[in-house]
């Protein structure tokens, strides 16, 4: 092997770029994660179904991760609502808590932090698993055992995702809300059902809307990004890490510029 | 020493390579490979590490593409099949990868399922578990069905990947370093395998491999990728009946020390 690659040293270089060497690479990546989504779309309505992997994801996405994401949603809820209490204290208006509680967990917390903690143990994990079964040559050998790996492990996983981060979200927020209550509850001695008529006269049909269309995008894009790094990464257990730590990055990041857009989507519907 | 099968029909080629190329970036792996596989043949494959041994099966079983050259296949050229061609192609090759790729989520069990559930659909889950027993008794670890890979050795790992390319029944077989790391008497195991394979199904297999005891044990004929061609073809004496340097090395490297 060596002696072929002093040998290659002398010859003219075949491949010629077209701008540079990077600028050629990263707009060949740019293709590669088109081509890699539009075969999602292509493959996730052709037969076979691999429903029962698809269960197996749900419950490893959805049920796994209740949970981490109980204990944070309750306690963001509680803290929120605690430190946001002094300035609206200072107004006299601690009775507009729990419509302040509710625009912000609904339109963004909810959402955002579901998003963001199930990036941070789904997506890396989903990296690293395709990942490693890439390196590891699993990958190949379903395929040339003439199964569809790209059905069988990412549109398994993004579907997974994309129909149960929406759902960790509804259940997030619902307990975000109940933390808020005790909160209010307890300083302010609000009843439950007070509190929530308060949260629900704060809100409207299109927030709820926003946010659904917002979790079922972040699901989208923390699967496609897991499965997008593993599916590509380079051979090697560093690989397997880099595919890991990229995909929790990339998602998280992509979750943001996400939320931006679609909250100037909604503002532009809403007429703001 | 092994005989030389007395089933091989040398007018029937299982698998029949032009001038195959291939090259990573700037760096040439293959330059023109010639290779004829008949059918019933054990051809063994023998090579120094990375002159692209595998890169020659993954080509065979449609992983990498050619760049130039003609891969032909049980009479269909790789090059140019649908996706579901290739399928029903790869269904008649077992591919036994050099660190043996088991589903390291899936039990001993499950991984021998996972191509039959696919593409055995006509079979009741009795048949599935009784064939499974079967070809676990036949690599000898019946023992092992419940684990996990992770819970195997390597030369088990090797034997339960070897069963699961078997499960189908492939009409061509591709060994990579079947014994690569293993101690002589698993070797040993394993080269009675894959003799028993060929002799029960009449399969063609190619074996990589750059061990010499394992390639005297198995091979009908022997090949030897050197730069990038195959430069040596024959039986076991007839490849190293020679001064070529590099054959002799290789030769020495395994017979002595
Ligand atoms: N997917 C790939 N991308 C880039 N280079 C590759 C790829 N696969 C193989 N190569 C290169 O091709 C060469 C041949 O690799 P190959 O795996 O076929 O070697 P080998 O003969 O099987 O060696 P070994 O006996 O160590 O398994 C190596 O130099 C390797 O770096
Ligand atoms: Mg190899």
């Amino acid at each position: 092997m060596n002696q072929s690659n002093n040998n290659n040293l002398n010859e003219p270089q075949k491949r010629k770029y077209v701008l540079s060497r990077r600028l050629d690479r990263a707009f060949l990546e740019l293709y590669n994660i088109y081509a890699f989504v539009a075969r999602f779309f292509k493959e996730v309505f052709l037969p076979p179904y691999e429903f029962k992997e698809i269960i197996k994801q749900c419950y490893e996405v959805g049920v796994r991760s209740l949970p981490l994401v109980s204990v944070t949603a309750f306690i963001i809820g509680i803290v929120f609502t605690n430190q946001s209490r002094p300035s609206l204290a200072d107004f006299g208006a601690t009775a507009l808590l729990p419509a302040l509680i509710s625009v912000a967990i609904i339109r963004a917390i909810g959402p955002l932090v579901t998003a963001i903690i199930t990036s941070g143990r789904v997506g890396s994990s989903i990296g690293a698993e395709i990942g490693s079964m890439r390196v590891t040559e699993q990958i190949d050998a379903m395929e040339v055992s003439a199964t569809n790996p790209f059905k069988f492990l990412v549109v398994s996983r993004v579907l997974a995702t994309t129909f149960m981060i929406p759902a960790l979200t509804m259940y997030t927020t619902l307990l975000a809300l109940l933390g808020g209550y005790l909160n209010v509850h307890q300083n302010e001695q609000t009843t439950l059902i007070t509190f929530f008529s308060q949260v629900f006269e704060a809100i409207t049909f299109l927030d709820i809307v926003a946010s659904s269309v917002k979790s079922v995008l972040f699901g989208f894009t923390i699967g496609m990004v897991g499965c997008y790094k593993g599916y590509n990464s380079s051979k090697g257990t560093e690989g397997v890490g880099k595919a890991a730590n990229t995909s929790v990055v990339t998602a998280m990041f992509l979750i943001f510029v996400e939320e931006l857009l679609v909250m100037q989507v909604i503002n532009a519907v809403r007429g703001i | 020493m092994k005989k030389i099968n007395p089933n091989i029909n040398r007018d029937k080629k299982a698998i029949e390579i032009r001038g195959l190329q291939k090259a990573f970036d700037d760096f040439e792996v293959l330059k023109g490979v010639d290779l004829d596989l008949y059918q019933g043949e054990n051809l063994v494959v023998l090579g120094r590490s990375g002159t692209g041994k595998s890169v020659l099966i993954k080509i065979i079983s449609g992983l990498l593409k050619a760049d130039s050259g003609i891969v032909n296949v049980l009479g269909k050229d790789v090059c140019c099949l649908t996706s579901k061609e290739m399928d029903a192609l790869r269904l008649k090759i077992g591919f036994s990868f050099q660190n043996s790729a088991l589903y390291d989520s899936m039990t001993v069990k499950e991984n021998l399922e996972f191509p039959l559930v696919r593409h055995a659909k006509h079979m009741t889950q009795k048949e599935r578990d009784d064939l499974i027993d079967v070809i676990l008794d036949a690599v000898g670890l019946a023992q092992t069905i419940d684990q996990m890979p992770s819970e195997l050795s390597g030369g088990q790992r090797k034997r339960i990947g070897i069963a699961r390319t078997l499960i189908l029944r492939p009409e061509i077989m591709l060994y990579d370093e079947p014994t690569a790391g293993l101690d002589p008497i698993t070797c040993i195991d394993i080269n009675n395998l894959i003799n028993e394979v060929q002799r029960r199904f009449n399969t063609s297999s190619i074996i990589i491999t750059h061990d010499l005891t394992c390639a005297r044990a198995v091979g009908d004929r022997l090949v030897m990728l050197l730069d990038g061609q195959f430069q040596r073809d024959g039986t076991f004496e007839e490849v190293f009946n020679s001064e070529d340097k590099r054959v002799k090395a290789f030769y020495n490297y395994n017979f002595t020390d």
